[in-house]
């Protein structure tokens, strides 16, 4: 393994693990504070309950989340300290706004997880409010800046040098707006999916139980909704990237030959060196009505630019179809969802919907991972679309397959940790018969904070 | 009015005085865990624990400030000591990984004990480790060993001559004795109600003082031979002296209010005097980012960047410093004077821990 590549697969592997808990950093809040909102209001301690236990299992993902994202942030120069020397200040706006977005998100933060009983309910509560916000703001902010990688602005490119610099056009660059949105709905799409997904497992083995019924009933509501919504957020970019970035469109869909009325290819093997696309589904003039609006659009394919500029065009393909892939699936599953509670006037929980749940749960995850190896290996070879190749911009210092080495094994190591500790956490959550004892508790209209059943469990 | 450039850096120096100050005494908390034994050491465990859960993530955030003015501001320095300090910041790196997730593992076991106590181990060396590398990293920048070959422009490092130095090294053990300088003055008022406790620290206080004078004596003698130009600096600079009587006067008031008992002067000349190691090694280094060949002025960006972000800090600051205010108001002012266990209320169905006989103190202390 060269450097280049070593360097390559440590930034991958790197960004792959902060992502997922990153999403859980921006979206897990909205859920915590749904539950405790409906604490506030209808007093029945399950909702307490409920959000107790996700902020205590939260905790942790928040802490690898932002040790795991200062890491990024020296990788960015440890890696890569030419890109960082002439990109840093054309990113300066989005990284330093989320200095700030940071700073709110851990202070509050640490106020939400230490502060159930030094603040008043409606306090804390916005505390939580302002853990989302500030979670949030940080992803715009970050891809931001990720957009002016694949969209460059904001400067002029004079003898090799990015000089003229301007800011803050060079944040609200072309496609800032459809990425930070496509990001944003996926985050909060995949941890409602997880959520989801778990409370139906443990409500399969212990049916009827109110705990659960209530996670799944605020986990769904928030799926159901980005389900519905991703998609046209990802038609929307996939429209951007056509025009900014075609030949990533041209990879993304095994498109070889510029043609007219270009198929949509559903699946299919890119096979480079004969220049097609092998047992793909073809829906004829499909692409071009999708990139381009009309059935007889043009639309560039890969011999139409330079061999060396070429992505890796196999997987960047494989990973669009596995993100739409998931994207469909999570909309049928969305869209029976609805018709269900539609019909029965309750959230469904027939047990193969349940089932179906399950089965779902780690696709949002699964559609980031694949989303995010579009984006990235998708601009290769560039790290500045059409201005710095990634191969100029990594460091010198020999031996990167001992770094890439150490962060992976360390990574394994926590995943195993954290996932065994989500693993005992869920599985402590009340049974219905402590539950039973709560409803006791609401119904009698007892003392506020009365804990009942803490230690005969 | 000083150059925009200027400014910045002086930003830059608050920010990494505010580390220091902040996040470093959080680090010196996880080294005092390392001794944390004997008759009070369980008591020790959770003082030390409870004054850095609600915090540590809001002071590492200085650390992320100092690298994005860095890069932002001064891409040129940046990309200069990010490509020849690689082995020991992406060391601290793995130390910072290893203090964070140790300290979320041990606050929040779900009944794991076996996983908590390792956990608590591997907190408790991460913490020393980490602030270590970053004074080695430091001292290797104010050595003056960072040479960039003006022609090409490139590092000229084997990436490891520059650090693996015994200057850097005095300066990692001068940074580790602040952190826990700072940990156990700051720990003596949080305990002061608990006479036994704080006496602990008041103790590891006087001695973490004395290794922070006699580490900085150490660097001091060192510099002269290997980091000539910080050593001018620091002794014959335009402030140098007057910097020096502060410092130790400084150092001098927190040896006495420690000695009798008066923990809160202790802890205000503790912060002033970490302040004004940091600001002295700053000036004693001006005008150079890295000495010899990265100026303030020549590694800064374009006027553009400096303006923006430097108003970029200013409005956010004005939504920050309440925010910061008000956390450390609810959590550090609060204390009445009793060691508060943070409350973290037993959930109804508790984990088995708490079924597995009485808590210590009657709440479920995570
Ligand atoms: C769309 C979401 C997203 C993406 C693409 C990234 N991050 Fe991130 N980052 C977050 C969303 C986020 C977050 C949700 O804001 C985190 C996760 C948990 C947390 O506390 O904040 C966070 C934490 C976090 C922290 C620690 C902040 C703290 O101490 O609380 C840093 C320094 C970074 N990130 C830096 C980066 C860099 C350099 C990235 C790209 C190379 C990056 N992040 C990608
Ligand atoms: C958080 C989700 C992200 C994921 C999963 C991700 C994934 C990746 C992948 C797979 C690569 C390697 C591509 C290749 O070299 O073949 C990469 C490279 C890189 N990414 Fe990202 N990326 C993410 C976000 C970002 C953001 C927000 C930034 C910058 C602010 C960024 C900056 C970079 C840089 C500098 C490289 C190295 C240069 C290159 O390989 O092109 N990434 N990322
Ligand atoms: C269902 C139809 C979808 C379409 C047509 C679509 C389209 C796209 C396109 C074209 C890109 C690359 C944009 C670029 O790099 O220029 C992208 C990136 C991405 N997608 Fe999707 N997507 C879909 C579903 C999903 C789903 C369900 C998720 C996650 C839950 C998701 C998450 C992402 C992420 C995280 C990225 C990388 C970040 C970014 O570029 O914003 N996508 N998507």
């Amino acid at each position: 393994m060269d450097d280049l590549l070593a360097a390559r697969s440590q930034m991958a592997m790197s960004l792959a693990f902060h992502i997922v808990f990153a999403a859980v950093g921006i979206a897990m809040p909205l859920l915590m504070i749904v539950a405790e909102g409906m604490w506030i209001r209808t007093k029945r301690r399950v909702y307490r309950e409920l959000a107790q236990r996700w902020a205590k299992g939260t905790a942790i993902i928040f802490a690898v989340g932002a040790v795991s994202g200062t890491v990024l942030s020296f990788e960015l120069g440890l890696l890569w300290p030419t890109f960082m020397e002439h990109a840093g200040p054309l990113v300066s706006m989005p990284f330093s706004l989320e200095g700030f977005a940071f700073f709110l998100e851990a202070i509050f933060l640490g106020l939400y997880l230490y502060g159930w009983d030094r603040l008043a309910p409606k306090v804390h509560w916005l505390c939580g409010l302002m853990v989302m916000i500030s979670g949030t703001m940080s992803g715009i902010f970050v891809v931001c800046a990720n957009a002016w990688m694949n969209a460059p602005a904001g400067f002029d490119f004079v003898g090799g040098e990015f000089v003229n610099v301007r800011p803050w056009e060079a944040m609200f660059n072309a496609l800032w707006m459809p990425m930070t949105a496509h990001m944003t709905v996926a985050a909060f799409q995949a941890v409602a999916f997880a959520v989801a997904g778990i409370h139906a497992w443990m409500l399969l083995k212990d049916p009827g139980n109110a705990f659960h019924r209530a996670a799944i009933g605020i986990a769904l509501i928030v799926g159901l909704a980005t389900a519905i919504v991703q998609p046209i957020m990802g038609d929307l970019l996939a429209k951007n990237t056509a025009v900014h970035q075609p030949i990533k469109l041209a990879a993304m869909e095994g498109q070889f030959e510029t043609e007219r009325g270009a198929p949509l290819r559903i699946g299919g093997m890119p096979d480079v060196e004969a220049g097609r696309t092998n047992y793909a589904l073809e829906i004829p003039g499909g692409l071009s009505f999708l990139a381009f609006g009309s059935f007889e659009a043009e639309v560039r394919g890969l011999k139409d630019f330079p061999r060396d500029e070429w992505p890796p065009v196999a997987i960047v393909h494989i990973a669009f179809q596995i993100m739409v892939a998931c994207g469909m699936w999570m909309l049928g599953v969305a869209v029976l969802g609805v018709f269900l509670a539609w019909r029965q006037r309750a959230l469904p929980e027939q047990r193969w919907y349940l089932w179906l749940l399950v089965v779902s749960g780690p696709l949002g995850f699964v559609a980031i991972e694949a989303g995010w190896t579009v984006t990235e290996v998708g601009r290769q070879p560039w790290v500045i679309y059409g201005f710095m190749r990634t191969a100029d911009a990594v460091t010198p210092m020999p031996g990167l397959i001992v770094p890439f080495t150490v962060f992976s094994v360390l990574y394994l190591v926590l995943s195993v940790i954290v996932v065994y500790l989500l693993r005992r956490h869920v599985f402590q959550s009340p049974t219905a018969a402590q539950l039973a004892r709560i409803a006791e508790v609401d119904g009698g209209g007892a003392a506020d904070n009365v804990q009942v059943g803490g230690d005969d469990a | 009015m000083p150059e925009l450039s200027t400014i910045v850096a002086m930003v830059l120096v608050v920010a990494m005085a505010a580390y220091v100050l902040s996040g470093g005494a959080d680090f010196g908390g996880g080294i005092w865990r390392l001794f944390a034994w004997g008759p009070r050491g369980e008591r020790q465990r959770d003082a030390l624990n409870d004054a850095i859960a609600p915090i540590w993530e809001a002071n590492h955030v200085w650390l992320i400030l100092v690298i994005v003015l860095l890069f932002s501001c001064f891409p040129r320095a940046f990309s200069v000591l990010m490509t020849a300090l690689h082995i020991p910041l992406a060391a601290m790196l793995v130390g910072i990984v290893l203090r964070g997730s140790a300290f979320a593992f041990e606050s929040y076991p779900a009944g794991a004990t076996r996983l908590q106590k390792r956990s608590g181990r591997v907190f408790a060396v991460s913490s020393a480790v980490t602030p270590f590398l970053l004074g080695i990293s430091v001292g290797a920048i104010a050595s003056g060993n960072l040479r960039v070959d003006a022609a090409t422009g490139m590092v000229q490092t084997n990436f490891v001559s520059e650090w693996l130095a015994p200057f850097p090294f005095a300066i990692g053990a001068l940074l580790l004795a602040v952190c826990a300088f700072l940990s156990a003055v700051y720990m003596t008022v949080e305990v002061r109600a608990d006479v036994e406790l704080a006496n602990d620290f008041r103790r590891r206080g006087l001695w973490a003082a004395v290794a922070v004078g006699v580490f900085a004596l150490v660097s001091l003698l060192l510099a002269r031979r290997d980091a000539p130009f910080l050593y001018e600096g620091l002794v014959h600079g335009r402030a140098a002296i007057f910097f020096q009587i502060l410092t130790g006067l400084a150092a001098v008031i927190v040896l006495g209010a420690l000695w009798q008992r008066r923990y809160r002067i202790a802890r205000l000349a503790a912060l002033v005097q970490g302040g004004l190691i940091i600001v002295g090694w700053a000036l004693a280094q001006f005008p150079y980012l890295i000495y010899p060949d990265i100026t303030i002025a020549g590694a800064a960006a374009d006027e553009v960047v400096l303006r923006l972000v430097l108003i970029a800090l200013a409005a956010g600051s004005v939504l920050l410093l309440p925010a910061f205010y008000y956390l450390y108001r609810v959590f550090k002012a609060g204390k009445s004077g009793g060691v508060e266990v943070a409350q973290n209320p037993a959930p109804v169905a508790d984990e088995s821990e708490a079924s597995g006989g009485a808590d210590e103190s009657g709440v479920d202390s995570r």
